[in-house]
């Protein structure tokens, strides 16, 4: 007998999901029987980022659903199917395919449509909106053919258009009515300025357009007829002229709705039906309708908190301002952005070199920020918006907020000033006194704090703050930060990485000597000696086992195999993409029977053999290297391996040659010495079998080269990688990743994977494509020119050990004896070798 | 001679010859096959550390390592903590003092440490636990 609540959630979009999501976290939804309908053919997806699917047109990358969250949680979803009617009667709903629901509650989240202004031809082919995956899937059909595009309405979702369009190589136009774009959000001042850099980008802009027919071109498909008696020609047209909420549903229920459409809700998201709730864009609260994401995640919690009795949050506006990169240019809006308030003053700064305009609007006694406009440059973004949402005193002379300091330093915010419930990350609601709970929780770097708290993982804009109020609490905490990698060198891996490189320091007692901070009477530790072995080798590549570099080594370098829990070592050779012949997997096969090792393929696809014992590495390593083998490097932190599916050649799918570039690159960056361990993986299709979006660096083929992944990882804590770039060339490619490993090398904290690296990265994604693409530091000839030469002085470390008779001594266990240690003592499983337990240990010695 | 075998009571006869020094590798440790006088073989790992200002020192520790149960200490990397001159087990990375044997981490765990010397130009050892002759002293 089911005593369960029947729910049922109309719209499977980005609110709807987080409407579902909310519910899974106030731990009740096991109360609820629920049922999901989404009118799309696929589940919720991040409309907002939306543009990225043009990149890989693959639905993955911004797709919003965890793996199994509805079936584990036991939701029904209904995908491609639309509600057509709600019984409030018999309270049933029913749904284009038939199905009927009986329901208790209903929240609705059927979200908005595009609307498109009944021009006179506007219902001609190739006019499109901006809304769906099924619109973008359009748009790239139509643009094949097409060589000009033009986007009706010049806001914030024109703009994306406009992006979407310039991508797709479309000669690009904007057309707005208003005599500036963004017209909502921003200032005439803003508006110039943003139309400056954004006609730099090679878009053309034409605002005070209005447009009066669109009938046939001369040259092109269409032809645009404004009021002031211009024309454009144009093949494409995509209306982003605002947006209406989709209420038919609620119109033709009886609900109540506002005078110009919406329906009407409370502060618990009640609609005028006591067992129905509306969120998002088809929700009118106080006669608005909010078009953005965060009031939306808002209105789902109150929602939940409302329906499940476990919160009390409601919602009672939102703060519209916003933070976003439009086309690579930041522009943000706070508050009164236009100064409308009575009496209020404002203050600017223009600078037309760096082509950045930033504006203060304050009240009448110079005492509170009431808005903001910041082009170009929105760093200052996350302070002025604590500012006015706290109603926080300004400094005495507020103009100082937004000019450039002459010193350096920061005249924004003190975090300590901020109030505990100041909202620091808009997008996922975390406040102050959120990141201080997981603090004193024991976060204690930023990308603890982003996968305990979220914050920071939306937009990103609000990283710097979320940095600052992380730091402040861990030094109030007397965490003092301490960054020294040692207590014998008060300084980070990065600093050092810089004193060895910019000094030239090939040893560590020369290291020791010039930077020791116990003042030259330390031995080093088994902290700092990897450390500085692992930079030696990135910035000198001399081999590991070297006289003045063996002592350094961790065990696993210094045997160059991976010892096991006994004491044992494994045998890892080199196997390029995992492409081996069947005569070396002969040889593999012989010298583990010779040497009795037990033998596994391992997820990167290699051989592995375990059990050899120090004394033994020597011999089955000849006979490997006669073979041709090299070593796989499986024990260092270091470039491990370049997994990969067989690609075109083989594949019916495949449309590059992964195999091929697998190898080159394996090849490549093989012996790359590294902050920690490095995998690379390529596959041939978007099917993506080599699992490329689970390593540091992941490529998949598409139609027109390369797309490029980066700082994904699997094991503890796995995460996706992330898209740093698309549709590469070889060339191009094998440049971005000398450049980012060596950028990672330079910067990375000791055993710091990449994905922490760049989560703790102030920019994150942005900054670090800014760096590799766009050489914002002006450092990427010398990566270029650093990876070349470890390249070029790459040797195999076991051919070179076992061609010198001094290094081959170290590897018997004992120094006076050839005997072998009898502790490791080895039984039979599965018709394999396997280390014998303390109990079987024991058992062998009584016999 | 090394500062560890001034203290050393052992009898002359107690000394065991190992190797030359040249075995070892400055600030690494090797490991050493003696026998007990039940006849029981035991692996002793010694460590030849010299400081900055170039002085020369051994010392000698059980090589088994009492957290991974695996003959490897002898294979740890040496440095110094808090003034104190450790090795690091290269499994799990527990320290360990090396004149004492005492483990860093965890207070009731120790190595048996041994009387270690150099003689001439060959590394000589003692037998019998230097913790054991510590106690009796006490």
């Amino acid at each position: 007998m089911s005593t369960k609540i029947k729910l049922v959630v109309i719209g499977n979009g980005p609110v709807g999901h987080k409407f579902l999501e909310s519910l899974v976290d106030s731990g009740k939804s096991e109360d609820y029987e629920v049922t999901v309908f989404g009118e799309e053919p696929i589940p919720a997806y991040d409309r907002v980022h939306l543009t990225s699917w043009f990149k890989t047109q693959d639905v993955k990358d911004i797709n919003m659903v965890s793996d199994g969250f509805y079936p584990n949680n036991n939701f029904t979803l209904h995908t491609g199917d639309k509600v057509t009617k709600i019984d409030r009667f018999k309270k049933v709903v029913v749904s284009e395919n038939g199905v009927s629901v009986c329901y208790d509650k209903i929240i609705l989240a059927t979200g908005s449509f595009p609307f498109v202004p009944p021009v006179p031809g506007h219902q001609r082919d190739n006019i499109f909106v901006y809304r769906t995956i099924e619109d973008l899937e359009k748009i790239t059909a139509a643009a094949k053919t097409g060589k000009v595009g033009a986007v009706i309405g010049g806001g914030l979702l024109g703009l994306e258009a406009a992006k979407a369009l310039k991508n797709l190589d479309l000669e690009t136009h904007v057309i707005e009515f208003a005599p500036r774009l963004m017209a909502v959000q921003i200032d005439d001042g803003g508006g110039q300025m943003l139309r400056k850099k954004i006609q730099d980008l090679g878009v053309s802009v034409h605002t005070q357009k209005n447009t009066q027919n669109i009938g046939d071109g001369d040259s092109t498909v269409h032809k645009m007829s404004f009021a002031d008696g211009e024309e454009l020609e144009t093949d494409i047209i995509v209306f982003s002229a605002g947006i209406r909420p989709r209420d038919e549903l609620a119109r033709q229920a009886g609900l109540g709705m506002g005078a110009r459409g919406g329906v009407v809700i409370n502060n618990n998201c009640l609609t005028s039906d006591a067992d129905i709730y509306a969120i998002g864009e088809v929700a009118l609260w106080d006669n608005k309708i909010y078009g953005l994401i965060a009031p939306g995640n808002a209105m789902a919690q109150a929602a939940v908190d409302h329906l499940t009795q476990t919160g009390t949050s409601e919602f009672a506006g939102a703060d519209m301002s916003t933070k976003l990169k439009l086309m690579g240019v930041d522009v943000a809006s706070i508050g009164d952005a236009h100064g409308t308030t009575p009496n209020c003053r404002s203050y600017t700064y223009v600078n037309d070199r760096e082509e950045v305009y930033k504006k203060i609007v304050v009240s009448e006694d110079d005492k509170y920020l009431l808005g903001a406009v910041l082009i170009g440059d929105a760093a200052e973004y996350g302070s002025l918006l604590q500012f006015m949402l706290n109603k926080m005193e300004l400094p005495s002379e507020p103009e100082g907020l937004i000019l450039p300091s002459v010193d350096g330093s920061s005249t924004g915010i003190g975090v300590d000033a901020l109030p505990d419930s100041a909202v620091l990350c808009s997008c996922m609601n975390v406040s102050k006194a959120d990141v201080i709970d997981a603090v004193q929780a024991g976060a204690c770097d930023m990308a603890a704090i982003k996968s305990c708290t979220k914050a920071a993982t939306g937009c990103g804009g609000c990283t710097a703050l979320v940095t600052q109020v992380l730091n402040n609490e861990l030094e109030k905490n007397g965490v003092e930060v301490n960054t020294d990698l040692c207590q014998h060198f008060a300084y980070t891996r990065q600093d050092l990485y810089n004193i060895i490189r910019v000094e030239k320091i090939k040893s560590f007692e020369e290291l020791l000597a010039k930077h020791d901070s116990t003042s030259g009477m330390g031995l080093g530790c088994d902290i700092c000696k990897p450390t500085a072995a692992s930079i030696f080798a990135s910035c000198w590549n001399e081999h590991i086992i070297d006289k003045k570099l063996h002592g350094l080594q961790d065990t696993n370098d210094y045997y160059m195999g991976n010892m096991q829990k006994d004491g044992t070592y494994s045998v890892v050779p080199r196997v390029a993409g995992g492409e081996i012949t069947p005569e070396k997997l002969i040889v593999l096969g012989k010298v583990a029977k010779e040497f009795n090792l037990y033998t596994k393929i391992t997820g990167g696809q290699r051989v592995d053999l375990f059990g050899a014992r120090s004394e033994q590495l020597p011999a089955i390593w000849k006979i490997l290297v006669d073979a041709g083998f090299e070593t796989g490097h499986a024990y260092g932190k270091s470039l491990r391996t370049v997994k990969s599916c067989v690609g075109s050649t083989w594949c019916r799918y495949g449309v590059q040659d992964s195999m091929a570039m697998a190898i080159l690159l394996e090849n490549r960056y093989k012996g790359l010495r590294s902050p920690h361990k490095l995998k690379m993986a390529v596959s041939g299709c978007t099917r993506e079998c080599a699992e490329a979006q689970s390593k540091d660096l992941g490529i998949i083929a598409t139609e027109n080269g390369w797309n490029m992944y980066v700082c994904g990882n699997g094991g503890m804590k796995p995460r996706h990688a992330d898209l740093f770039a698309a549709d590469l060339d070889d060339v191009t490619l094998i440049k971005y990743i000398d450049r980012l490993f060596m950028f990672y090398i330079r910067t990375a904290d000791r055993l710091q994977r990449t994905s922490v690296w760049m989560d703790n990265m102030e920019g994150g994604l942005e900054y670090l494509k800014s760096v590799i693409i766009d050489d914002k530091l002006g450092l990427n000839s010398e990566l270029e020119r650093e990876m070349a030469n470890v390249i070029d002085s790459y040797q195999c470390e076991w051919k070179t050990t076992i061609e010198d008779p001094e290094k081959l001594k170290r590897f018997t266990h004992f120094v006076n004896s050839k005997a072998q240690d009898d502790n490791i003592i080895f039984t039979t499983e599965r018709q394999q070798i396997r280390p014998a337990l303390a109990s079987e240990k024991l058992a062998t010695e009584t016999v | 001679m090394t500062q560890t075998n001034k203290n050393t009571t052992a009898n002359k006869d107690d000394w065991l010859s190992i190797c030359q020094l040249d075995d070892i590798l400055p600030n690494m440790g090797c490991c050493a096959l003696v026998n007990t006088a039940d006849e029981q073989a035991k692996q002793i790992a010694i460590f030849r550390i010299i400081s900055p200002t170039g002085e020369e020192q051994l010392f000698a520790v059980d090589n088994y390592c009492p957290f991974s149960h695996a003959n490897i200490i002898s294979r740890g990397i040496v440095g110094d903590l808090n003034n104190k001159i450790v090795v690091a087990s290269p499994l799990y990375k527990q320290h360990f003092e090396l004149s004492s044997g005492q483990c860093l981490e965890d207070e009731s765990v120790f190595l048996n440490s041994y009387a270690v010397r150099l003689n001439g130009s060959t590394v000589e050892l003692a037998l019998s636990p230097l913790a054991k002759q510590q106690q009796k002293k006490a």
